[in-house]
């Protein structure tokens, strides 16, 4: 079932997703990944702000190729999100409601996700070319000196993503694949 | 003695860098529009059309089909007849991956020290495997490869005694264990035999081979094929998210072994199997 989403995101947006749907985001989105991520946490412990509001926010697990001249980024698929999972659920407690990535997640993310009542997407990986259409607009707004892994605020335009991981428990990578297992006996 | 000049190799492995980023070879794409029409499951199928349209954007756009434009693997196959001149081989190498990357706006994704990381800047050092061959031309061979497969690979020193169902076993251990994570449909390199580096170099040479390119070997050729349905019976399907297609192709590299070993890699390539070469 195809739906839409605009940033930033309250909690009731979030119930009514499934595990397995495509939602099309709308609004201003940061992207963030390895490095960036160890240092926002880094922050959280010396109980020091952080460089972006994460409230109701999503994040975009990125780190885009350099842009053509007149074009606000270059490509821009996702990075396997299991890397993140160790800084995943403090961000969620700060109030992060979604993830973008691809891959499986931890079980602690997956709780912390039912616990808040987020949601974790996947993009498709690779589809870098595809993806980038969907940005408008890009800046970035931390940790300049990482270069590509620095912190961005974009903003997209039905930027497609497929619920994994909704606040009710499901995994789109265990029901998906069930699902269709289960199809192929009976036909 | 034939010579090839330096400023000619890092000319080509800047052009090889950049066209393999922009430029999904025509056998790979063949294979997903194939697996495509195969795949009766809708997402799977859904899902494929949509790596295939990015593919097309890419080079209608002569734009990275990735943003992760990989570490530059390199394999360079030397006639004995060839003398390099007015440079070293690998710098010259180096310096045509630092311009590739620039020029091509391709990202930078080396760091110059595992534990400290700090990022190089120009995507150098690229990894360069070489190897002496009669003759007097010069084959290089660029792949440029991403970390969201490459991490999902797995190498095990299996017993003797394990034989062919140990070696499939791993296969399909190592494909589970990976999952969503590699961009599947995933193309999987294996090397079997030789000792601990070599398995694993043959799993990753394999890659550079084409689609329609089977193992001399008719055992071997047979095994391709046989894991490959294999691995297709997993369900796991196009970004995990279920269905026929998890690989499109299984490549099997094999080489002689200790009486004691039985040395397995299995390499793991996203969808965006990328590789170009030139034969100077």
């Amino acid at each position: 079932m195809k739906k839409t989403l605009t940033t930033p995101l309250k909690v009731e947006d979030l119930k009514d997703l499934k595990a397995g749907d495509d939602v099309y985001i709308t609004g201003y989105i940061y992207t963030a990944r390895d490095a960036a991520h160890k240092r926002l946490v880094e922050l959280l412990e010396q109980g020091k702000e952080l460089p972006i509001d994460v409230e109701g926010a999503i994040i975009y697990y990125v780190g885009p190729t350099p842009p053509k001249e007149g074009e606000p980024i270059g490509s821009a698929g996702p990075t396997t999100s299991y890397r993140m999972d160790s800084y995943a659920p403090q961000l969620l407690d700060q109030g992060l409601l979604g993830m973008i990535g691809k891959g499986k997640r931890g079980q602690e993310v997956k709780d912390k996700i039912v616990e808040k009542g987020a949601v974790y997407f996947a993009a498709i990986g690779g589809a870098a070319a595809l993806i980038k259409k969907t940005i408008k607009s890009a800046e970035v707004i931390a940790y300049e000196d990482l270069g590509a892994e620095a912190i961005r605020k974009i903003y997209v335009e039905d930027f497609p993503v497929t619920v994994i991981n909704d606040a009710h428990g499901n995994d789109l990578y265990e029901s998906g694949r069930k699902e269709y297992l289960e199809w192929l006996k009976e036909n | 003695m034939k010579q090839i000049d330096a400023g000619l190799i890092t000319k080509e492995v800047k052009r090889l860098v950049m066209e393999a980023n922009y430029f999904l070879p025509d056998d790979v794409m063949e294979a997903l529009k194939k697996a495509k029409e195969e795949e009766k499951w809708e997402l799977a199928e859904a899902t494929l059309d949509k790596i295939i349209e990015n593919a097309e954007i890419a080079k209608n756009d002569v734009a990275p089909m990735c943003q992760d434009t990989g570490m530059a693997i390199v394999f360079v196959e030397m006639g004995q007849d060839v003398r390099i001149v007015n440079g070293y081989i690998e710098d010259a190498i180096n310096q045509g991956v630092r311009e590739g990357y620039e020029e091509g706006l391709l990202r930078k994704s080396v760091v110059g020290d595992p534990l400290n990381r700090v990022n190089t800047k120009d995507n150098t050092p690229a990894v360069i495997n070489y190897s002496i061959v009669p003759g007097d031309k010069l084959k290089i061979t660029v792949a440029p490869k991403g970390f969201g497969s490459e991490n999902m690979s797995r190498l095990k020193m299996l017993k003797p005694a394990e034989g062919l169902e140990g070696v499939k076993d791993f296969v399909l251990e190592t494909v589970e264990l990976a999952g969503p994570n590699p961009c599947p449909p995933i193309v999987i390199g294996v090397g079997i035999g030789g000792s601990f580096d070599r398995a694993a170099l043959l799993a990753k040479k394999s890659l550079m081979r084409s689609f329609d390119d089977y193992n001399n070997n008719p055992f071997y050729a047979d095994l391709e094929k046989e894991l490959l349905e294999l691995v297709n019976e997993l369900g796991i399907g196009p970004q995990g998210f279920g269905g026929k297609t998890t690989a499109l192709r299984v490549f099997i590299e094999y080489y002689p072994t200790h009486i004691a070993g039985l040395p397995v890699a299995v390499n793991i390539q996203c969808h965006a199997t990328r590789h170009k070469e030139v034969v100077l």
